[in-house]
């Protein structure tokens, strides 16, 4: 490229078939969590379940799904072979996600409960009449 | 390795040479990532939260329960998981491409990138087939009394709690759910597949380029590179999609 400063950058090494082998061990890998998660998914739908059951599977979901970002991020991407300061300008940043969901989920589930108690008991076989206006 | 030696005694941040030890498009496309992720995480995170505020949401179980050509068949996340497959390995076709691209392997990139766009087309097909097969469905739902053949729409949801009716030959009747219910999933597969639209047709450049051979003449194939974070920042999207509609 044409830098009118002459910058020193070191590029990665291009590697050899320890790079393929890397790619298609993630790749199995991302494979396999997938099919536990849809294991899991199947699970909750087929066997009848406790309501805490059915949540911890839930969450046992949502760690295999970060993992499978992990992965992506790290060996797909190539995040991981960066230097450290660029890696945390990128990841840093995303920790403000784990006040975004705690605060709005618990938002939504404030509101449910509020309109719970305000607006009677929930009416969950009443027809909703909006619905029948149609298409559109 | 020595490169590695020299990037632990380097002092970054003297002057003189790029403190990420990126090219800047490549930084950029980081940036740019992230705050596409914080748009798509807003938007997940509204779904999660019309979702806990209502008493009942439907099951995507029961839902995404169709498989082309299979009719009828109680196929519970069977096509989801297809594109899913599909997308994780056109992911890796796109990490085979960039590996060629390191060795300044011209075929290699060609022939990898030829693959990737075809992974993302097929992704493309499945999503089209999927909602055609969600907006034409017909669901029996009680209204006011009646019962109506409904599809999912970002207007209708026909997959609310159990109606203490049954339909003609026994077919299963539900009251209208939350209506939100399609308009964050149409909202947000397409929003993704509009994503996987434009890295289609980004790599689809990338592929005449890498052709005509303007990476060649350059010296280095740091584009497909860029592209290859792109798509990859794709199916990472897709990882919380599949997460949040399909999974729980």
């Amino acid at each position: 490229m044409e830098h009118s400063v002459q910058e020193i950058t070191f590029h990665h090494e291009p590697g050899g078939d320890e790079v393929v082998k890397k790619i298609i061990k993630t790749t199995v890998l991302l494979s396999v969590i997938t099919v536990i998660e849809l294991g899991l998914g199947l699970l909750m739908y087929a066997v009848p379940m406790a309501g805490a059951l059915t949540l911890f599977l839930k969450g046992v979901i949502v760690i295999l799904s970060l993992a499978k970002a992990f992965y992506i991020v790290g060996v797909f991407m190539h995040l991981g072979d960066e230097l450290k300061n660029l890696i945390m300008t990128i990841v840093l940043p995303l920790l403000l996600f784990i006040w975004f969901i705690a605060a709005f989920l618990y938002e939504g589930n404030s509101w449910k409960n509020l309109r719970n108690t305000y607006n009677g008991a929930p009416e969950v076989t009443a027809p909703a009449a909006p619905h029948a206006e149609g298409k559109h | 390795m020595a490169t590695a030696h020299a990037q632990m005694e380097t002092k970054w941040w003297s002057g003189g040479k790029s403190p990420f030890n990126v090219e800047y498009g490549k930084l950029m496309m980081w940036y740019f990532l992230m705050s596409d992720a914080f748009t798509f995480g807003a938007f997940l995170i509204s779904y999660g939260t019309i979702r806990f505020s209502q008493n009942y949401w439907p099951d995507p179980n029961q839902v995404f329960n169709a498989f082309p050509l299979a009719g009828h068949a109680n196929l519970p996340l069977a096509f989801v998981s297809l594109m899913t497959f599909i997308l994780i390995v056109s992911s890796v076709t796109m990490v085979l491409a960039v590996h060629a691209g390191h060795k300044n392997d011209k075929q290699g990139v060609i022939k990898w990138m030829i693959w990737t766009v075809i992974g993302g087309i097929a992704f493309l097909a499945c999503q089209a087939w999927e909602w055609t097969h969600l907006i034409t469905g017909d669901h029996l739902a009680l209204i006011n009394g009646e019962v109506k053949e409904l599809g999912t729409t970002v207007t209708m949801n026909p997959w609310g709690p159990a109606a203490n009716v049954t339909g003609h030959e026994g077919h299963h009747v539900s009251t209208p759910g939350p209506v939100a219910f399609g308009g964050y999933f149409f909202g947000i597969t397409g929003f993704h597949g509009f994503h996987v639209l434009s890295g289609v047709v980004i790599n689809i450049v990338m592929l005449i380029m890498a052709i005509n051979g303007t990476f060649e003449r350059k010296g280095h194939y740091w584009m497909i590179e860029k592209a290859g974070l792109y798509w990859h920042f794709v199916d990472l999207v897709w990882v919380f999609v599949f997460l949040c509609f399909y999974l729980i």
